[in-house]
């Protein structure tokens, strides 16, 4: 589904991933790890399409197609999810408003009818059912004066209505407590399947034992220097990054 | 290129939509002001004595005024013996109805999307369409008339009903209030009149289209609303001009009345044209709004979607007269390009419990400069006055300004008087953040947009809400910030 051969991209002159290989095939779930400032939701941004980035080399190809040559949205229509680490406040647009437009244009450009008010609702009402949200929080400006949990919440809800092929969750467990936690990752399991794909950016392994993942990766200094399956979360979540770094050190 | 400035570059290359002009034999009155030009457009229109005096009156103390230059906006001088005054469609004999209206004409209000035949069959709306200087046919007026209601193009209402228009003609703005009012009671071509009877609640929306067609024509229209003793009307105004490469000038005044317990709305989508992307033409828009809550317990609201014009320089005001009276503006103001307005509002408040509520909402985008004035003066006598101001200007970009000047005066210790303003920019994460959800550009910015502008808009009437909304996407089309 997903195939990074040789990744650069660099903000402002500064290079920040520095030869990035990962596939990520239907069905699976990868998870990302890796100390601060190693280039973690940089990949995650690249991938979404952040213009602030420059790709220096390398190539992304996402169902066959060039994810680098289209334009954020129309990765999005592609089914390609960025669940955002910190997701943004649009005043005086409500989440049902917001999500109808995001709905009805990813549609559209897939060929399929828009959905009037009456299906959009319909849907929306089976959606919330599967990440547990409140219809008042709907209909409140997106992400205003949202709790960390309740934006975190949103996003999953946002992924739910949208049904990506590739989701994208960046540090979706930042600023969540247990509770908020297993909710996310509830909705986020139960939203997988053998068609669909995730790659999970984390710092912690506290996310991992709500969503397992199949691959477990960490990103160092731009590059990814260790692959494995969900043991070697449990071994970074034991002995911290050090060894890590001193491994990458003594290459 | 930053993101910034290519959506900037996208948004400046907009085109105006409205821009085209349709060729119909004039009657025109030479370009130039002087006594005889004001004598020819009062014979014109075979206006008694009383009102070409009126008019000469304001033309003798026009010519002894400056014209302000305190607004924050700049302009090259203005010709004003180059604009021609007057300028009439020409017609054969006056309509009786639709079907005799110059077929012409009723293609460009179709252009405009205001059929006034669809109008009149599917939405109940109730349209003077005013073309350059004349009106030129009202919908509705019989079912109006059996409730008592007068509405009718200005002109029509001097020869019907000349008692009420010399009663309440310049008694909210006098003819020498300001250079701009003392020049359209010079000049003024017609306009609308309107009337609502004591207890008469007007049972659809009234609806004026304003739309400045020849070339070197000044549009100097009036608008005359008066509210008798309980009663209510809405009444909505849009406007549109083609483009041109020349700047236009429009000078209009419009007087509310409100005697007591009487409600008057009155709403605005002002969308004349712009100028092109480098500043060249466009309308000069210079408009004195002002009501007057004259009876206890009146209310007057002002709601305003202002999107085009080159220099736009309107306040439109409530005087709050009778006591428990409430004033309310609430305003969006975008401008683009080289765009200038300079607007807001002012509040007078001289009756006892009087309250006033202001909402403006700037937008700036490519390098227009856009700047909120407000007045709120309680003076003495107006004991327990409320007032609440917000002042929101967002910004594309970063050659655009928003200015908020607020001036507060307060005579009356009860007063409570209460300012809020925020200033904010579309942010890059904004727009990245819709796209992620599949949202193009374009919708993205009309969405946040909306969005900020959102209080005021719920203010419109529905029919209007939504052209307004149309508007502000397609004013702001292609940027993002």
């Amino acid at each position: 589904m997903l195939k990074i051969d040789n990744l650069h991209a660099s903000v402002e002159g500064k290079e920040i991933l520095k030869g990035i290989n990962l596939e990520v095939k239907a069905g699976e779930v990868h998870a990302i790890m890796g100390p601060n400032g190693s280039g973690k939701s940089t990949l995650a941004s690249v991938l979404a399409g952040r213009e602030e980035y420059e790709i220096e080399e390398g190539s992304v190809t996402y169902q066959g197609k060039d994810l680098l040559e289209l334009a954020p949205e129309e990765r999005a229509h592609a089914g390609v999810f960025l669940a955002f680490q910190y997701p943004v406040e649009i005043p005086g647009v409500s989440t049902t408003n917001f999500l109808k437009t995001a709905v009805n244009q990813t549609r559209e450009a897939r060929g399929l009818k828009s959905l009037d008010a009456v299906s959009f609702l319909k849907v929306m009402k089976e959606k919330m059912k599967l990440v547990d949200i409140d219809q008042a929080l709907l209909s409140r400006a997106l992400n205003e004066g949202f709790s960390g949990g309740e934006k975190k919440r949103n996003e999953i809800f946002q992924m739910a209505m949208l049904e990506p092929t590739l989701s994208i969750l960046d540090e979706t467990d930042s600023g969540l407590d247990i509770d908020a936690l297993k909710i996310v990752a509830d909705g986020v399991n139960k939203l997988k399947s053998p068609d669909n794909a995730t790659i999970v950016v984390t710092h912690y392994q506290r996310l991992l034992d709500y969503i397992v993942p199949d691959y477990v990766h960490v990103l160092y200094q731009g590059r990814i220097v260790k692959s494995g399956d969900k043991s070697l979360a449990h071994e970074l979540e034991d002995k911290g990054y050090d060894w890590i770094k001193e491994e990458v050190a003594a290459l | 290129m930053s993101k910034d400035d290519q959506i900037l570059e996208e948004f400046t290359s907009k085109e105006y939509e409205h821009g085209w002009s349709v060729d119909f034999e004039a009657d025109e009155a030479p370009a130039g002001i002087n006594e005889d030009i004001i004598r020819f457009i009062s014979a014109k229109k075979e206006e008694p004595q009383w009102l070409l005096d009126w008019r000469l009156k304001a033309f003798k103390k026009w010519t002894e005024m400056k014209e302000p230059r305190w607004p924050n906006v700049k302009y090259p001088d203005i010709d004003y013996q180059g604009v021609k005054y007057y300028s009439a469609p020409k017609q054969d004999k006056k309509p009786k109805s639709l079907d005799e209206v110059d077929p012409e004409l009723l293609k460009t209000f179709e252009r405009l999307g205001i059929s006034l035949t669809e109008q009149k069959r599917l939405t109940g709306v109730a349209v003077d369409a005013v073309i350059d200087s004349v009106s030129v046919a009202t919908t509705f007026k019989e079912t109006l008339s059996e409730l008592g209601i007068i509405f009718c193009s200005f002109s029509e209402a001097v020869q019907e009903h000349p008692e009420l228009v010399k009663k309440y003609l310049g008694s909210v703005v006098p003819a020498t209030d300001n250079y701009f009012a003392a020049l359209n009671s010079a000049v003024f071509s017609d306009g609308s009149f309107c009337y609502i009877p004591s207890g008469v609640r007007c049972p659809m929306e009234l609806s004026t289209y304003f739309r400045i067609n020849a070339a070197n024509t000044g549009q100097f229209e009036r608008t005359l609303i008066v509210a008798e003793e309980g009663s209510y009307v809405s009444y909505l105004e849009g406007c549109t001009a083609p483009q041109r490469d020349e700047n236009q000038l429009h000078a209009a005044v419009v007087e509310i009345y409100a005697a007591k317990d009487a409600e008057v709305k009155y709403s605005t989508v002002q969308n004349w044209y712009p100028g092109d992307k480098n500043g060249k033409g466009g309308i000069y828009n210079f408009v004195t709004k002002r009501g007057i809550c004259d009876g206890d317990n009146s209310k007057i609201s002002w709601t305003q979607v202002e999107t085009g014009s080159a220099v736009t320089w309107k306040y439109p005001s409530c005087i709050l007269k009778g006591d428990n009276s409430q004033g309310e503006f609430y305003s969006v103001a975008v401008t683009n390009n080289y765009q200038q307005a300079d607007t807001g509002t002012k509040m007078i408040h001289i009756g006892k419990n009087t309250k006033s509520r202001i909402v403006s909402k700037g937008i700036s985008a490519g390098k227009s400069q856009n700047s909120y004035r407000g007045q709120v003066h309680i003076m003495k006598r107006a004991e327990n006055a409320r007032n609440f101001s917000q002042c929101d200007s967002l910004l594309m970009g970063d050659k655009c300004g928003a200015h908020t000047f607020p001036y507060i005066d307060v005579e009356n210790n009860s007063a409570q008087v209460e300012h809020e303003a925020t200033t904010s920019k579309i942010g890059e994460d904004q727009i990245f953040y819709c796209q992620q959800r599949g949202i193009d550009e374009e919708s993205a910015v009309a969405l946040i947009v909306n969005g900020f502008a959102k209080e005021v808009m719920s203010k419109l009437p529905m029919e209007f809400a939504v052209e307004a909304q149309k508007l502000l996407a397609l004013t702001l089309e292609g940027s993002v910030g």
